[in-house]
């Protein structure tokens, strides 16, 4: 097996022929560029002035109180935008306007990588189209219509299960297709080489900072980092430079009704090694290698895959990935409103559910981060008919 | 001499390549479908395995996938849909199948399953040339010939490298973009064609938007050694959903018209 682009036995470059020249470009433009000053500097000041970085490392006393032990938040949802989702598009963006790209595509799930590209497209003038399955168009509405409103074009995908996966399924087929002038700009630590290592570098800005804040506030390590996972690329983010310290990484995905019901989308803990969008990574698939459609009360977290580095931390043992479910969620999502004035998005709140959970396992001086990927405005409208629905 | 090179080595003209769907819309209409083709005059038969998420396809094979997949076609359902033709024809036959379907089930045991069922060659939609190498070694050891793609995009460095690869034919995509009917075939197609006939005798076959007898024209003028239609098939099938008869009549009628054509 080649080893280029592999973490582990996953990675790797799984694409039609048409877009292998486009990778091999993509390889070594960011290879040439991840070094050169000019490039670092831009950025840095594109982060500081623009994104709103870094971010604060927020002590929470009430959560804290609560649950028997230090909790933090990674403030990521004061990221221009409202999640991590720029770190990573900002980099990007301005790796292809280096490469002299003309337009920009993207596939979002629940429009936050949709609108930190959107942003980054008006900031640099290049046209963006997103990708969007049709279901989480409706169930994201609002950010559909910040998308339009800087200048994005919304394309509502109708093919297969309408969500996150077949966005990206059309993104490839818009890129195959036009693939000279057009970047792809892929919103999390998936698709093929070099897309999971770009993504994990241009996030690893979220670990760096809480590495320098929590040494400051607390003179040590912490003891558990908790990220939600998707696709991975926030809880990569924050895990990568903690990686070879002794702190526990946990990473939660979206448990949905139950695994045991079949409508979740917790890849890393009821998947199996399997290829789609161009990586082989861990996979919820059927015994004939068909994907399965997934569910999630989240639509960023309602994706069959998961980065192929997550799977190779999940092989070893390295981090720990576990389940919460969409009741446990939207318990978390009301609590950290109320407790802190703090409202997370639903994706996030997969964290925050799981040290709720977990509270008991934490003594007192216990340092726990938990990585408040996006703010919850975007799901307000949706708690809000769900907690209708119930009533 | 193995089925497929026999058809280029026998053939003065162009060899017509038919593209379908395997179990769409069902098993056994499917199976209708593949022997009006061969007895329109197909020389080659070209099978997909239908997959959740084609991304290498437009959407009239997109939506075939679906059909297939509904109707409860599972791995198993093809290899029998294969046995099934081979019983009737020596016709040879091409999987078309994305990673996913081949790594699931194991590759070696698909690659020794495909050639015990009859399978000639196979084309993994999603595999470039750098990381195939286990299914390359699996295709020759299971006496299987390893089809890859070549597009415009591809440099001359890895066209040598992908055409040393290749045994039987290799698969000249002619557009930028995914399968699907155009209303010509480019320029550019007829460029690549010129440009990868300098690396290699292996024979080269034009296919994706390919769809009518003058397309089949031009692609035989500028020397290729064999058309590939997909979509077009696709959609007489499509077009016929209570009627195989019908679609039977109209699918022979194609190919032989295409076959005229070259």
């Amino acid at each position: 097996m080649r080893k280029k682009g592999r973490y582990g036995k996953y990675g790797g470059q799984y694409v039609s022929e048409t877009l292998m020249s486009a990778l091999i470009e993509l390889e070594s433009a960011y290879d040439a560029i991840k070094r050169n000053r000019e490039f670092i500097r831009n950025l840095a000041a594109l982060q500081q002035e623009y994104a709103g970085r870094e971010t604060p490392l927020t002590f929470c006393p009430n959560v804290s109180q609560e649950l028997g032990c230090r909790i933090y938040l990674k403030r990521e949802d004061l990221v221009h935008g409202g999640s991590h989702k720029l770190n990573n598009t900002l980099g990007q963006a301005l790796l292809a306007k280096h490469m002299g790209k003309k337009r920009l595509i993207a596939e979002t799930g629940a429009g936050q990588h949709g609108v930190a590209t959107a942003i980054v497209g008006a900031a640099l003038g290049m046209p963006v189209e997103v990708y969007m399955g049709e279901v989480d168009t409706k169930r994201q509405a609002l950010n559909v219509f910040r998308m339009e409103l800087m200048g994005a074009k919304v394309i509502p995908v109708t093919t297969g299960t309408r969500t996150l996966k077949d966005a990206i399924n059309e993104a490839l087929r818009d890129w195959v297709a036009n693939v000279r002038d057009t970047y792809y700009l892929i919103g999390s630590v998936v698709g093929p080489h070099p897309y999971p290592l770009m993504v994990r570098d241009f996030q690893s800005v979220i670990g760096k900072e809480t590495r320098r804040q929590v040494m400051k506030k607390e003179g040590r390590l912490p003891d558990t980092i908790v990220a939600c996972v998707g696709g991975g690329s926030n809880a990569m983010g924050i895990f990568y430079p903690f990686v070879k310290d002794d702190v526990e990484l946990v990473g939660v995905e979206a448990g949905g009704d139950g695994i045991e019901t079949g409508k979740h989308s917790a890849t890393l803990c009821a998947g199996e090694a399997g290829v789609l969008h161009g990586t082989l990574s861990y996979l919820l698939q059927n015994g004939d290698g068909q994907v399965l459609p997934t569910h999630s009360i989240s639509a960023g977290l309602d994706y069959p895959g998961v980065g192929p580095e997550h799977s190779m931390h999940k092989d070893s043992g390295r981090v720990t990935y576990t389940a919460v479910n969409d009741p446990d969620v939207l318990a978390a999502f009301r609590f950290l409103s109320e407790k802190e004035g703090i409202i997370p998005a639903l994706e996030s709140a997969h964290a925050v559910a799981w040290v709720m959970k977990n509270a008991d396992r934490f003594d007192r001086d216990d340092v726990v981060i938990i990585n408040l990927s996006g703010r919850g405005d975007k799901d307000v409208a949706e708690v809000a008919e769900l907690q209708g629905r119930v009533a | 001499m193995r089925r497929i090179d026999a058809v280029f080595a026998r053939h003065k003209k162009p060899a017509f390549i038919g593209f379908t769907v395997a179990g769409d819309p069902d098993k056994e209409t499917s199976i209708r479908a593949a022997m009006a083709l061969i007895k329109g005059g197909t020389d080659i038969l070209e099978l997909g395995i239908p997959f959740s998420d084609p991304v290498a396809d437009g959407p009239t094979i997109q939506k075939a996938d679906e059909r297939s997949l509904a109707s409860g076609t599972t791995v198993d359902t093809v290899f029998d849909i294969v046995r099934e033709i081979r019983k009737r024809s020596e016709v040879p036959i091409v999987f078309l199948v994305y990673f996913n379907v081949v790594c699931h089930r194991g590759i070696d045991r698909f690659y020794r399953e495909a050639h015990e069922a009859g399978v000639d060659g196979i084309l993994v939609a999603d595999m470039p040339v750098e990381e195939a190498d286990e299914v390359y070694k699996a295709a020759l050891r299971n006496y299987i010939d390893p089809i890859f793609l070549i597009t415009q995009t591809t440099s001359d460095t890895r066209i040598k490298k992908i055409a040393a690869k290749s045994r039987g034919y290799l698969y000249l995509v002619a557009v930028l973009g995914v399968t699907g009917v155009r209303d010509r075939v480019s320029s550019d197609a007829l460029d690549l064609l010129k440009r990868v006939r300098k690396f290699t005798e292996v024979p080269l076959a034009l296919g994706f938007g390919i769809s009518t007898p003058d397309h089949a024209k031009t692609c035989a003028a500028a020397g290729a050694d064999g058309v590939i239609v997909g979509s077009a098939i696709v959609d007489i099938i499509s077009r016929n959903p209570q009627n195989p008869d019908a679609m039977e009549r109209d699918l022979e009628a194609y190919v032989s018209e295409m076959k005229k054509a070259l």
